[in-house]
């Protein structure tokens, strides 16, 4: 038996029965479209979340004083000065820690000519900017050296150059008060809208740390570190030696409590990973159930589609057609109306999906694993239930088939 | 009766079915040979074991014991796809429900057979459906779709269709059964037209009339041969069929 001539037997047989493939593709193009589409908007909606929190920094980690008690007395962490520069120092020295830095912070009116605005200027160093996901727009970063000399130098987020320079003037070079301390603008930050919270990522004012804690607030303590570990991994491992390294450098005994708080970003993603985790698997369920009810159909009509041409097969047989020959046929037939539904439904799906982006503006997220999942499945169903009953017919007496009724 | 080669020998043939438990016996030891050339009709009544013997003829059912040679080979020994080859290669039906595939053209039809011979190309299964379907009249209709066509045109295809692959012999599972009597006539004119260009055949029937139209005919009875005669002059299908009435109303 040629594979030629088995093809255009398959081929034929097809095409006498336009309808009943179509339903079957119907089952099949359902089935693998809705898993694709369900799984799209899941993950699409996952991803969206994943981004919003790394646009915070996903690695980060945040170290304030905390839970000191002076003679019984709990302090407010605002007045606590358990942190120094030489933790930080000390700090800087831990494998697992890509980019730390020192913070302190003070609110204040800017001003610049006639123009005023109360922001807040944050005391840090470079690595700041690695640890939020910051960029210099224009200008420069300061450098090393302007925090060693403590210059007085700083760095305006959007929104404070949008209320200080209303008229558009490049403020680079300008020199603007922050109280009664001039400083020069070096760079302007690009902007981040606001986070997730409501919050305006660009109502900021960066500056050297030492400016800030000499020139600005007076003070020889630091009030707070961010740091941010290699990857979302090493997190927890970094939070571990960070405490030890906290613990030894301010000489705490085994018993006593910390007197610092470390916070990382991971309790957050975590909460909000398993929202969209459960709503990946709602949304799963429905379209595994599709996938079922797609499947059955398929069962059915395959295996009646093949029952009812009993009388064909026993023709097919009675003329030379081999039991193997039979079943060839019927599984080429099954074959090729499942892998045509199961390309259809891809299609389909990914049109879906891209529908669902563009009207309701959801995210979506094409997974390959779903894609091929969907079409597997529904693919092996189709075969399955084309071979099974096509394998029954192929052993039937020929002359019992011709004679079926 | 002639010379003729020797096509079919069964030898002592017996068939048992069990049904329910029960043995029944289709066929108690029935033995001929059938040459080259004639025109056999079996008959019998239902229950006479001529279904089974047609099966066991055809390739499509096996004996409990005894021997069958078609074309000088034993059947009784081959094995399940041996004998779907020989089905391909030595043998036509023609059945009484036509049995053609639906919604397909009368030459796909034809083809049919040679599509499962794969020693035979694309052209050459063309040239010899076209062929078969003039063989029996229908050189006009190759296009024509089996369910366009009357009773009497179906037969004519799946003869057409029993012939393309040059069949030792044609068996006949009461062809003209469905027929109204006037196609039941041209399609027996059809089978003489065959025979007297040399075909061999067997046409299995209850109706005892059309014993006159063969050369030979074998009567079965409870599984048995009970009268097995030649027929020198068989009657012309044609005659008769002229000499019925052109429109009954």
């Amino acid at each position: 038996m040629k594979l030629a001539n088995l093809l255009k037997i398959a081929l034929k047989a097809l095409n006498n029965n336009k309808l009943r493939c179509f339903l079957t593709m119907l089952g099949i193009i359902i089935g693998v479209a809705s898993v694709i589409t369900m799984l799209a908007i899941g993950q699409g909606s996952k991803n969206s979340i994943k981004a919003q929190i790394s646009e915070m920094g996903s690695n980060m980690i945040m170290i304030h004083p905390g839970n000191m008690q002076r003679g019984g007395v709990r302090q407010s962490a605002d007045d606590m000065q358990t942190l120094e520069v030489t933790d930080y120092e000390a700090l800087q020295r831990l494998p697992g820690i890509a980019a730390i830095s020192p913070s302190v912070n003070s609110g204040g009116q800017f001003v610049n000519g006639n123009n005023n605005y109360p922001s807040t200027i944050y005391g840090i160093t470079p690595d700041y900017l690695d640890i939020r996901k910051l960029k210099v727009k224009s200008g420069s970063m300061f450098t090393e050296h302007d925090i060693k000399s403590a210059a007085k130098v700083c760095i305006l987020g959007k929104t404070v150059v949008d209320n200080l320079f209303p008229n558009g003037e490049d403020p680079i070079g300008r020199v603007v008060r922050f109280g009664k301390i001039p400083m020069t603008v070096v760079g302007v930050l690009e902007s981040k809208g606001t986070n997730s919270m409501g919050q305006d990522q660009d109502d900021v004012v960066l500056a050297p740390y030492t400016t800030v804690m000499k020139r600005v607030l007076a003070i020889d303590y630091i009030q707070g570190i961010f740091a941010s570990a290699v990857n979302e991994e090493q997190t927890e491992e970094v939070i571990d030696a960070v405490t030890e390294t906290l613990r030894s450098q301010h000489k705490l005994k085994d018993d006593s409590d910390n007197d610092f708080e470390i916070r990382s970003q991971q309790e957050l993603s975590e909460m909000m990973n398993s929202t969209s985790d459960m709503m990946t698997v709602l949304l799963a369920c429905i379209a595994g159930i599709s996938l079922l009810v797609g499947g059955i159909g398929i069962m059915n009509i395959m295996y009646v589609s093949v029952t009812e041409r009993t009388r064909e097969i026993g023709l097919r047989m009675s003329i030379g057609a081999r039991s193997i020959d039979v079943l060839s046929q019927f599984l080429i037939e099954a074959v090729i109306i499942s892998v045509t539904g199961g390309i259809i439904g891809i299609i389909i799906g990914i049109l879906a999906s891209w529908l669902v982006n563009i009207i309701a503006n959801w995210p979506i997220y094409i997974q390959m694993y779903s894609v091929i999942l969907s079409f597997a499945v529904c693919t092996v169903t189709g075969v399955f239930f084309g071979w099974y009953p096509a394998k029954k017919a192929s052993n039937l007496d020929p002359i019992e088939a011709i004679r079926y009724e | 009766m002639s010379d003729n080669k020797e096509i079919i020998r069964v030898s002592n043939l017996r068939r048992e079915f069990s049904v329910g438990g029960e043995k029944v016996k289709a066929l108690r030891g029935v033995s001929f040979s059938i040459r080259e050339g004639e025109f056999v009709t079996i008959m019998g009544t239902s229950g006479s074991g001529k279904s089974t013997m047609l099966n066991i003829l055809g390739c499509l059912d096996t004996p409990t014991s005894g021997e069958y040679f078609l074309d000088g080979v034993s059947v009784k020994d081959m094995s399940k796809n041996q004998r779907a080859k020989t089905r391909n290669r030595k043998i036509g039906f023609v059945f009484q429900n036509y049995n053609l595939l639906p919604k397909t053209t009368a030459i796909e039809n034809v083809e049919l057979p040679l599509l499962y011979n794969s020693s035979i190309s694309a052209k050459e299964r063309h040239e010899r459906a076209i062929k078969s379907l003039e063989a029996v009249g229908l050189h006009d209709r190759l296009y024509h779709k089996s369910n366009q066509m009357s009773g009497g045109q179906q037969q004519r295809v799946a003869i057409a269709r029993a012939l393309v692959n040059d069949p030792v012999i044609i068996l006949a599972d009461e062809a003209t059964g469905n027929l109204d009597t006037r196609t039941s006539f041209s399609i027996l004119t059809l089978f003489q037209e065959l025979h007297a260009r040399g075909r061999t055949i067997i046409f299995v029937t209850h109706n005892p009339e059309l014993a006159e139209y063969s050369s030979r005919n074998i009567v079965l009875r409870d599984g048995k041969v009970i009268s097995d005669s030649y027929n020198p002059s068989p009657a012309s299908a044609r005659e008769a069929y002229e000499a019925l009435p052109k429109d009954n109303d």
